[in-house]
């Protein structure tokens, strides 16, 4: 393993389904043989507010549920405003970026009052931070799976695809199969496999 | 997350819980046969595992109506032998504080463990409470798991202690444990085998002086007890220049904190599960070593002051003491006030030791912000798109501007909490606890006598209702005091979950339940009401218009599933904007939908300057189409 521990961040928006990610990337790390300490930042996150997964894997040794500062090793971002506030506390210069490039606008940006700032502007800007980004249409991907709403099972399978955990696709497959049944397993399996065809190679 | 793995049969099985479904598990492995708890963040799906596995295991779970009722029901169990477990966020305990004095007082017999819930930081709370202080004044005994395996294991483990203590054990989990995940080692599942035993011999009174000193005796017993606890433990040098005493989450803080400095050859950690009563003879063999003491805590100076204490007694001068009361231990809103977190502590901890602490971070930073004009929009808490009180604010926000008379809006706790801020059009004027809003209302429906002149509104949610409103409602009605109370009504507990109340049809283990309509209480209590549904939103305005004009109380209940709950494997309702009929900024609306509505499905497109429905946030309600001054909105049915 690259990291001891391997920290991961999951962020997005409430709704976005980051908590679901995070407890399936900490279910295939303990059945590969990992231990885990997640923390989940969310509030009343059905909500609409910023949520934050700290996920963080050891070979042996017990961790706290938070990442200290500038020490995120992966960030996974559901929507690029919330990535880019995660990045500005918690990223170094060497944290590798997966970004999903739908924004989800907060109310004072639908009202006017500010301004969502352009996407490609995020984009630049979070590579001025981190040049290792990954950007992808997980939104996109997850509609042509069935439902804009897998969006979290395309990310969760493009950061099994990144090759930066220490365990492989089968992992995630048996959890999410363990998760769901029928028609959703089918979906976000389906959504997963999208997101790891995207990252991997 | 782990449904499974907290019904694994195979002990020494490793799987991934949440800290809320290890606490479960505990419970379970200590043959659990009576579970009780109101919903609330952030342990409200403590009994919902429980709930769900209820059959499974042959023990009772129930949804109580509040927290009082939840913990006197659970203590009934106790009083017949059986072991039972009561679960609440700090909140509840305040309503459930005077029978868990009493109860205090005449211990019980069953192992009985109350899971409290604190949530410092207030993440899903209005406020954040340190309930440690209550369980002391109430002379409760208090572990503190610092992790999720902790939390199984001590949950576990408390009951017995509970057994032998004749008293209930509190088990304080804060949100970085309920919130966490981590590997846990199963232990053995217990299926409860006891026989409920309660004859005409069993007394449990509370009564007289004589049970107080009975409590204290109980208490030092305690205190001996926790001295050879295995849930306190020192790490370090054998001979530390200081010393650590931590307890929570903060004891894996601390932790990576030292390691961080540097510091660990020389600082030892004292890690404190058993928080009250203190572990004094453990506490006083390690403080005799070391000059410099160093407490981390959440939220409040608890253990600092009660071992300060201990020590001015037994050491006195011997000690230099930091923490809250010193200021050395503090996040960036001031001691004991928030969380802490590693890099709290590593700054609190480098500045007592001075060594430097500063925080990973990169060097393009500010030209990155500066790409974005350094500005960051903030994420304000928002309603779920299409969600039912939405609406209801909307209504009644044109209700109140139609009458004119400057009509004032109290509110109560729930998801329509956020009705404060912009969300809810900043309604709400007052936010407190469980059911004020119906109790402040009736005061100020009082105040006419003084000349006060202005209508006055209370929102209240139906699990709130039936929660903490009837009695303020009787009162009310006794008292003739005037005011109008919207009770909307989602028909669920939709903040913590969705979980059933006394108006649901069935109860939190699935069983049909004889549904108490609260229709029939407003009717007992001999008040007027209307029902009306406020996705019709002209309707709900003429309504709460009318009301408003009216004298007395009276209610109204607003109701119509919370949104969440109604889409749930249904297909939505397609809705999309007629780009031609949609005037955007030219229209006398001023971008109405997105702007002043503010769904946050109607989102603005800027390029076509149009209106455009997010249809990934989109859940189908319908009614920003019923509100746009062009018609432009279009709906087209699910199938
Ligand atoms: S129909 Fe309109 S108000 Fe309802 S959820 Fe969709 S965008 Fe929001
Ligand atoms: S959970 Fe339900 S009641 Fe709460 S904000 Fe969302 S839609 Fe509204």
């Amino acid at each position: 393993m690259v990291k001891e521990p391997l920290n991961i961040i999951i962020t997005g928006v409430g709704g976005q389904g980051n908590v679901l990610a995070s407890q399936v990337v900490s279910a295939a790390a303990v059945q590969a043989g990992y231990r885990v300490a997640v923390g989940e930042t969310f509030g009343v996150s059905q909500r609409g507010g910023s949520v934050m997964s700290h996920v963080r894997l050891s070979l042996n040794r017990p961790c706290g549920p938070l990442i200290p500062r500038g020490q995120a090793h992966v960030v996974a971002g559901f929507e690029p405003l919330e990535t880019m506030r995660v990045l500005l506390d918690y990223a170094s210069a060497e944290t590798v970026v997966i970004m999903n490039n739908r924004p989800n606008y907060p109310l004072g940006c639908l009202s006017g009052e500010h301004r969502y700032p352009d996407p490609e502007r995020v984009e630049e800007a979070v590579k001025k931070m981190t040049p290792r980004l990954h950007v992808l249409p997980a939104t996109e991907l997850a509609k042509e799976a069935g439902s804009p709403l897998a969006a979290n099972m395309v990310m969760t399978g493009a950061l099994a695809g990144s090759g930066l955990l220490p365990f492989g696709r089968e992992c995630f497959i048996s959890v999410i199969g363990s998760l769901f049944q029928g028609i959703v397993r089918d979906l976000n399996l389906q959504a997963f496999e999208s997101g790891f065809r995207r990252m991997d190679g | 997350m782990s449904l499974a793995g907290v019904c694994q049969e195979k002990a020494g099985v490793k799987v991934a819980l949440t800290g809320n479904e290890a606490i479960a598990r505990g419970a379970l492995e200590a043959g659990v046969a009576y579970a009780a708890s109101y919903p609330g963040s952030p342990t409200a799906e403590v009994l919902g595992t429980l709930s769900r596995v209820a059959k499974q295991f042959n023990l009772y779970a129930e949804w109580s109506v509040n927290e009082k009722v939840a913990m006197e029901g659970v203590a009934a169990a106790s009083f017949a032998g059986l072991r039972s477990l009561v679960v609440m966020k700090a909140d509840g305990l305040n309503v459930a504080l005077d029978f868990a004095g009493a109860l205090a007082i005449s211990g019980c017999r069953g192992g009985m463990v109350m899971v409290l819930g604190d949530d410092p930081n207030a993440h899903s709370s209005v406020r954040e409470e340190d309930s440690r202080n209550l369980c002391k004044a109430k002379h409760l005994p208090v572990l503190e798991p610092s992790s999720v395996r902790e939390a199984m294991e001590m949950t576990r483990e408390a009951f017995a202690l509970s057994e032998e203590l004749e008293l209930p054990v509190v088990v304080r989990c804060v949100t970085r444990v309920c919130h966490a995940s981590g590997d846990v080692e199963l232990g053995e599942l217990v299926r409860p085998e006891r026989k409920p035993d309660f004859t005409r011999e069993n007394r449990v009174i509370t009564f007289g002086i004589k049970l107080h000193a009975g409590q204290e005796s109980k208490l030092a017993r305690a205190a001996h007890l926790v001295c050879d606890s295995a849930f306190n433990s020192y790490t370090g040098p054998e001979n530390p220049e200081r010393l650590v005493i931590a307890s929570g989450p903060c004891y894996m803080y601390a932790q990576e904190a030292l390691e961080m400095l540097g510091a660990g050859g020389t600082t030892g950690i004292l890690k404190l599960g058993t928080t009250w009563p203190l572990p004094e003879a453990l506490l006083l063999e390690h403080m005799e070593r070391v000059p410099e003491v160093i407490f981390a805590e959440e939220v409040e100076p608890f253990v600092e002051d009660n071992v300060m204490a201990l020590a001015a007694g037994c050491l006195p001068g011997k000690v230099r003491f930091y923490g809250k009361r010193s200021g050395h231990v503090a996040g960036p809103a001031g001691p004991g006030i928030g969380e802490l977190d590693p890099d709290v502590l590593a700054a609190s901890l480098g500045n007592i030791l001075g060594i430097n602490y500063s925080p990973g971070t990169i060097d393009n930073k500010q030209e990155a912000l500066s790409l974005l004009e350094d500005k960051m929009p903030d994420r304000e808490l928002a309603f779920c798109a299409g969600c039912p009180h939405r609406a209801s604010f909307w209504a009644v926000r044109a209700a109140l501007e139609l009458d004119g008379r400057g009509g004032i809006v109290l509110g109560d706790i729930g998801c329509y909490t956020l009705g404060m801020a912009r969300t809810g059009y900043y309604l709400l004027q007052t936010v407190h606890c469980m059911g004020a809003g119906i109790g402040l209302a009736g005061g100020m429906g009082n105040l006419s006598r003084f000349g006060f002149d202005k209508p006055v509104v209370t929102l209240v949610g139906d699990s709130t209702f039936y929660h903490a409103a009837i009695p303020a409602l009787i009162n009310a009605r006794y008292h003739n005091s005037n005011f109008m109370c919207i009770i909307l009504d989602n028909e669920t507990t939709a903040m913590t979950g969705h979980q059933p109340h006394p108006g649901r049809q069935h109860t939190a283990m699935g069983e049909p339940a004889h549904t108490v309509p609260m229709e029939d209480i407003i009717r007992g209590v001999g008040m007027p009401y209307i029902v009306q549904d406020p996705y019709d939103v002209e309707a709900s305005i003429e309504v709460i218009y009318d009301l408003l004009r009216q004298e007395g109380p009276r209610v109204l209940i607003l109701r119509r599933s919370c949104v969440l709950a109604a889409v749930r494997g249904k297909q939505k309702d397609r809705v999309y904007v007629n780009e031609d009929k949609c005037i955007g900024d030219s229209c006398g609306c001023g971008r109405f939908c997105s702007r002043v509505f503010a769904c946050p499905a109607n989102v603005w497109d800027a390029e076509k300057g149009r209106a455009r429905i997010d249809e990934a946030v989109c859940n189908g309600c319908g009614v920003c189409a019923s509100l746009c001054p062009q018609g432009a909105i279009m709906v087209e049915r699910g199938v």
